[in-house]
């Protein structure tokens, strides 16, 4: 079976949470992304996000948006994701693609999950199609055999927790709190009681993003999650980089704290 | 009600407008739109609701707006009769009023004391400010810079009625930024804050509620051109940026068959050019702002830039309802370009004695086109959404009426230039 579903077994079985990282493709550029996602896989994260660059990122904070649009200004192209998804596979890990709902549906959703799957991919994290939306791609997934993570957040009533994370396969994306991507300096306790909420309602996996920069928070998260998600911290990483070898190094250097942080939690 | 609006837009399941609309956003926003929802639609059947909004449309918007003639002005479009419909009388210049006030008030009722807005033209903006001193609650408008660089009179305005004003520097610095920055002040602050949209466009239930608040314009428009010519319009002609004016005074003529609608997007520089935004020229259909709809768009789905001389006009994306009723035939939608806008503006001032907002000014050229295919037994509806004093700078510039050097409200002396 393709999807995250066996690396989620296997950190549970080692009593541990798992480290979910996210990078947009295209920032800084093509293969600088690919480099940075290789790396981050190297360095200890579990499974990769791969971003796409989009226009219009409504739920991105100022890092993530930035790298964004230095990605579109580089001319990163969708065929670009799929080359990404097919480097971190064949690094090791899989690889779902967190993406906005309108370049898929420009693409095609059928042909976007077939070649989704022929690039190795594990499924699609999508932020702004909510499972009510989603019976295209939920058919598509089954047909290719691709994981679809659906987000929950603070606000989401008992019914809609019950029936988003009955559409996911995979893992549920638990927001931790309500807002953008972006580092914080605490996560609040809305994350724990978002995912005690959740776990009433399924079995499947729960992994925590938003918000978590530090090995320090991902061992806090670990606590109570499967899986701690990182994105805009890691992206920083690039973005202050003053080289393109020292924003591996930095990728490298705070993927293997967060990998340890995802060890200690509990 | 006699002529309540049908809660699904002609679609097959509620929020949909055939395959148009929908809710293509975060989760967190969900509980918050479901909320809006319930509360909308109690309003629309509670008598206390309707009455204290009729209230305030009467004694402080200054509505029912009137129907004017335009003779003079018709005489360049073949001599058709051209009625106009006055939303450039309504307090604050403009129809976004009508919305604004309904969204306010339900506001109020769900609990909450923030309201943040979009604004293009600046014109949803002020009367979002405006609503939010009367009924005291707290307004954060988002502008794009180049808004607030070409609309710097309604900065100005927005900021005396006590609102802040947050421009917006990131993307293609206008409207779809400004919404896309609003969107994540809501997603951060929905506890407290709703979310005015402007037009009718987001996700359901926006575009089926701020309709709902605007088809006023529609339902007075048909008694008084009624009145005044005896029967129906043959041609009803509007504005299309995110197309709030155009569905609030084209749904209660959407059963009356004989009259034809017609929408005038912003043709900008040329529908052949890459600086337009006519998305039913040359977009697709795509998700943008939590809406299944037409959008300009490239290959990969990305959002293309939109352009227009009318900052309200300026807009890649439009409301979903126009999507449905472009593809059922029920409306037309053409392209006006910059010029032809420009001239029709001109032509109003100097024939008629009023100042159009530039966004209006496409409709009239429409008009103008219009009367002159239908010939001089034809009556022609045009809504003439808004008024033109936030446009002088733009105007003055484009025309060259004013010596070198001097500026018409000092506040932006380079004015276009800065774009």
């Amino acid at each position: 079976m393709n999807g995250v579903g066996a690396v989620l077994a296997k950190t549970k079985s080692e009593g541990r949470a798992a480290l979910v990282g996210y990078l947009p493709v295209g920032f800084p550029d093509v293969q600088g992304s690919i480099d940075a996602m290789v790396a981050m896989v190297q360095a200890g994260v579990d499974i990769v996000e791969v971003g796409v660059p989009y226009t219009d990122p409504l739920m991105d904070g100022p890092v993530i948006q930035h790298a964004a649009d230095v990605a579109l200004k580089g001319g990163t192209r969708l065929k670009d994701v799929f080359a990404a998804v097919r480097a971190v596979a064949d690094a090791g890990a899989p690889a779902l693609v967190m993406t906005y709902w309108n370049p898929v549906l420009r693409y095609g959703v059928d042909r976007f999950a077939d070649d989704l799957a022929k690039a190795g991919g594990a499924g699609l994290i999508t932020p702004d199609l909510i499972p009510d939306e989603g019976a295209e791609w939920i058919a598509a997934a089954e047909r290719n055999d691709l994981d679809r993570v659906f987000l929950v957040a603070p606000s989401s009533t008992p019914e809609r927790l019950r029936s988003t994370t009955l559409a996911c396969r995979g893992f549920v994306y638990a927001a931790s709190t309500m807002g953008v991507t972006g580092a914080r300096t605490t996560v609040g306790d809305a994350a724990e009681v978002l995912v005690t909420r959740t776990r009433l309602m399924t079995d499947t996996p729960i992994c925590v993003g938003l918000g978590v920069s530090t090995g320090a928070q991902a061992g806090q998260v670990a606590a109570f999650a499967d899986g701690v998600i990182v994105g805009s911290a890691l992206v920083r990483c690039l973005t202050d980089a003053a080289s393109r070898e020292d924003g591996l190094a930095a990728i490298r250097k705070l993927s293997a704290e967060l990998a340890a942080g995802v060890r200690a939690g509990r | 009600m006699t002529d309540h609006p049908s809660s699904t837009g002609g679609g097959t399941r509620p929020g949909r407008f055939g395959s148009y609309g929908g809710r293509y956003v975060p989760e967190a926003l969900v509980a918050a739109l479901e909320q809006l929802d319930e509360a909308r639609l109690k309003a629309n059947i509670d008598p206390a609701f309707q009455g204290e909004l009729e209230r305030l449309h009467r004694t402080y918007t200054g509505r029912p707006s009137i129907i004017t003639e335009v003779p003079k002005f018709a005489q360049h479009a073949g001599g058709a009769r051209i009625l106009l419909k006055r939303e450039d009388l309504n307090h604050t210049g403009s129809h976004k009023l009508n919305n604004v006030l309904g969204q306010a008030l339900l506001t109020k009722r769900m609990g909450k004391t923030r309201i943040i807005a979009e604004t293009g033209a600046g014109q949803h903006g002020v009367a979002s400010a405006t609503a939010a001193a009367l009924m005291g609650l707290e307004c954060v408008v988002y502008m794009g810079t180049k808004d607030t660089q070409r609309q710097a009179l309604n900065v100005a305005r927005m900021r005396l009625l006590g609102a802040e004003v947050i421009p917006v520097s990131h993307g293609s610095a206008t409207l779809k930024d400004a919404i896309n920055e609003a969107m994540r002040d809501w997603v951060t602050n929905v506890e407290t804050t709703h979310y005015v949209i402007g037009t009718v466009t987001g996700p359901h239930p926006f575009p089926e509620m701020v309709r709902d608040f605007q088809r006023i314009i529609g339902v007075e428009a048909r008694a008084q051109v009624l009145d005044l010519v005896g029967r129906l319009p043959d041609v009803v002609c509007a504005c299309v940026g995110g197309g709030s004016n155009a569905m609030g005074i084209f749904h209660r003529f959407i059963d009356d068959e004989s009259v034809r609608l017609i929408g005038l997007e912003a043709g900008g520089e040329g529908v052949d050019t890459d600086k337009h935004a006519a998305r039913f020229s040359t977009g697709l259909p795509g998700v943008l702002h939590g809406a299944f709809t037409y959008v300009l768009q490239d290959e990969d789905g990305q959002t293309l830039e939109s352009h227009s001389v009318s900052a309200g006009l300026d807009y890649p994306s439009v409301g979903p309802e126009h999507s449905f009723l472009r593809d059922t035939g029920r409306a037309e939608y053409r392209p006006i370009t910059d010029t032809q806008a420009m001239d029709a503006f001109a032509l109003l001032c100097k024939t008629e004695g009023i100042i159009p907002a530039i966004e209006s000014a496409h409709a009239l050229a429409g008009a103008l086109e219009i009367g002159r295919e239908i010939g001089p037994e034809g009556v022609i509806l045009v809504n003439l959404s808004g008024r033109g004093d936030k446009d002088v700078d733009t105007a003055a510039r484009w025309f060259g009426v004013l010596e070198d050097g001097l500026h018409p409200d000092g506040l932006h002396p380079d004015g276009l230039e800065q774009q």
